[in-house]
């Protein structure tokens, strides 16, 4: 049994006779040396990750103006913060978009622009008051200006994440960096092997009050992140640091097309090596840490899973989906996150850095809930029109045009002879049939490329989707391409009709 | 060298590429290739030595022929490698050096800016 405190790896640090490694040295070790032997031979492991935390913001206070104000909203370069606090203070979220600029500039691109001692434009406003009566301001600041600006980030440092893809036929552009069309590519976050809660899933020695290596200083961690859902092994930590003693190589603004604005931040926890246990779950692998690639053409909550694949498949360069090999782009900095666990390791080594326990320890089981919606989403199953009217596709188009005639239905769904759907007829069709003198089969004169939608879809996102290609119905189908039924605007306008 | 090659609306029902190359005997190794009713655009490989032949057989049939000179560029510092342009990248541009570094191999670039609007750091611009 080996058995060490904070205390004694402390001293160990003082005296400079301290062993770190980093996470990813302690794979050969603990494979060298065995679980016991690893434990006893090293004191720390460094960990480390640098990639998007989109949640994470900026605490600050300006100091008092004469005459004062107690400012009501607030922005900096164009970009709001959230001031609904006393007088001067503010936060500002990493992805708040510019007024101005929109996405190319955000809250990120503030923090990162007063960490380069950059000047910042301040105008607030406010209603006035006996005690603050200025109702206008505009300055000019720099983070020197600044009587405090800590970064308060809700939620960071993933243990690991979703991968994502896209089944769709057209380009998405997502949090997750642009997904090519037909599984074209398969994008991923995440530091796998270094990557700082995987390294201690039980949160042992990463808890609240734990110091940290943040932004280039040290900072602390004050709880779990939001979202923290440790039962699936994706914990979050909420974490605080001083940014005027942060460093812009591990903290970047970036801004993903499409989507918005967010903060790379480069984040090293260190483990103090207390026992075997430690020992043995800093010496996790890549190929360990298991997580689903899901499919992003699904504008669901709950995206369908593709696949299951661990960090050694990510980081191989490619995935295979349907026996095609994949190829698959990292988000976050690995070579970042290596750099960050190597510096926090020279810290600990010189005695510049001490590790600490936590003053208490975070929840290590449990899940996030979804959100309570008290006004519930129709599907498009309940508002399609389960009547639908098929035709087959070598029918003739006198047949199509009398069914159209009967039914009084404007859209005829063909279907091949094992009944999957295989394009669209409408009245229109028939005209320009009729008008260009075509009498062949309905094959010939239908839409082929046709869009469809599935019966668990919300209805708002069928009629984004009618409203993006222009049609005025779709047809529903279930995975094997059966035509369930059809969806119109008709039943679209019905269903707002039916609530106003 | 990688060209690009441009055939305007008005000659657009002409077999211009087939002529081209029938009537030099030089072979071009088509990459990408975009042609509809109104506008073609080709990208594609063809030997140095033999360029400026095919570019007067290209261009006295009415396309515009351009050398892909000016492949994308990587802004070193705003770059944090992670690798996000790797795979959009229709030509394999873009790969990881044994230390987790990004490598760019310039050569191979179509210029056809997947990777500009992928990359979240805004490191890669074309025709600097």
């Amino acid at each position: 049994m080996v058995e060490k405190s904070v205390h004694e790896i402390n001293k160990k640090i003082e005296d400079g006779s301290v062993n770190v490694v980093t996470a990813e040295e302690m794979v050969g070790i603990v494979e060298n040396l065995g679980v016991e032997g690893a434990a006893r031979e090293v004191d720390v492991v460094t960990t480390g990750t640098f990639g998007a935390m989109c949640s994470s913001g900026l605490m600050l206070n300006l100091g008092h103006s004469e005459p004062p104000i107690k400012i009501q909203k607030v922005w900096f370069n164009n970009v709001e913060a959230y001031s609904g606090l006393a007088a001067v203070d503010a936060y500002l979220g990493a992805a708040q978009i510019s007024d101005t600029r929109g996405i190319q500039y955000g809250g990120a691109h503030v923090i990162e622009d007063l960490l380069r001692g950059k000047e910042i434009d301040v105008h607030a406003t406010s209603y006035g008051t006996d005690c603050y009566p200025r109702k206008v301001l505009d300055t000019t600041i720099t983070l020197n200006d600044l009587n405090e600006a800590v970064l308060l980030n809700p939620r960071n440092a993933y243990q690991k994440y979703a991968a994502a893809t896209n089944s769709s036929k057209r380009i998405l552009n997502t949090y997750m960096g642009e997904l090519l069309p037909n599984f074209g590519n398969v994008t991923y976050s995440g530091a796998g092997v270094l990557s700082p809660l995987s390294n201690d899933p039980s949160y042992e020695t990463i808890g609240m009050g734990t110091r940290i290596f943040m932004g280039g200083a040290q900072g602390y961690i004050i709880g779990n992140g939001t979202q923290h859902s440790p039962s699936g092994g994706f914990g979050t930590l909420m974490l605080k640091g001083n940014l005027k003693e942060m460093n812009p190589d591990y903290l970047r603004a970036a801004s993903f097309t499409g989507y918005g604005t967010t903060l790379y931040m480069g984040i090293g926890i260190p483990i103090p090596i207390l026992n075997e246990k430690l020992a043995a779950s800093t010496a996790v692998r890549d190929v360990d840490i298991m997580t689903s690639v899901l499919d992003y053409a699904v504008g669901s909550r709950d995206k369908p899973v593709i696949k299951q694949v661990n960090y050694a498949d990510l980081r191989s360069g490619s995935v295979q989906i349907d026996g095609k090999d994949v190829p698959t782009s990292s988000l976050s900095s690995f070579k970042n996150a290596r750099k960050i666990a190597n510096e926090l390791k020279e810290w600990v080594k010189h005695g510049n850095f001490f590790v600490s326990m936590p003053v208490e320890r975070i929840c290590c089981e449990g899940s996030a809930k979804s959100m309570k919606q008290t006004q519930a989403v129709p599907l498009v199953k309940d508002v399609m029109s389960d009547f639908i009217v098929t035709i087959k596709k070598n029918q003739t188009v006198q047949d199509a045009a009398k069914k159209i005639w009967e039914n009084s239905f404007n859209h005829l769904a063909v279907i091949s002879d094992t009944g999957e759907l295989v394009g669209i007829l409408t009245a229109w069709d028939i005209s320009k049939a009729v008008a260009e003198n075509r009498f062949d089969s309905v094959e010939s004169v239908m839409t082929k490329k046709v869009l469809t939608c599935a019966p668990n879809e919300p209805v708002d996102l069928a009629a984004r989707r009618l409203d993006r290609y222009g049609v005025s119905a779709m047809p529903v189908i279930d995975a094997q391409r059966q035509v369930l039924g059809i969806i119109t605007s008709d039943n679209i306008s019905k269903l707002l009709a039916r609530r106003y | 060298m990688k060209i690009k090659i441009s055939i305007p609306t008005e000659r657009i029902h002409n077999p211009i590429i087939s002529e081209s190359i029938i009537e030099t005997g030089i072979l071009l190794n088509i990459m990408v290739a975009n042609i509809d009713s109104t506008y073609g655009e080709l990208i594609a490989d063809v030997k140095d030595s033999r360029f400026d032949k095919i570019k007067n057989a290209l261009e006295s049939r009415g396309a515009i022929v351009a050398i892909l000179d000016r492949p994308i560029h990587r802004d070193e510092e705003e770059c944090v490698e992670c690798g996000a342009c790797i795979s959009v990248c229709p030509m394999k541009v873009y790969a990881f050096d044994e230390t987790w570094g990004l490598c760019v191999d310039e050569k191979k670039c179509i210029q056809c800016g997947m990777c500009i609007k992928m990359c979240p750091h805004g490191a890669l611009k074309l025709g600097e």
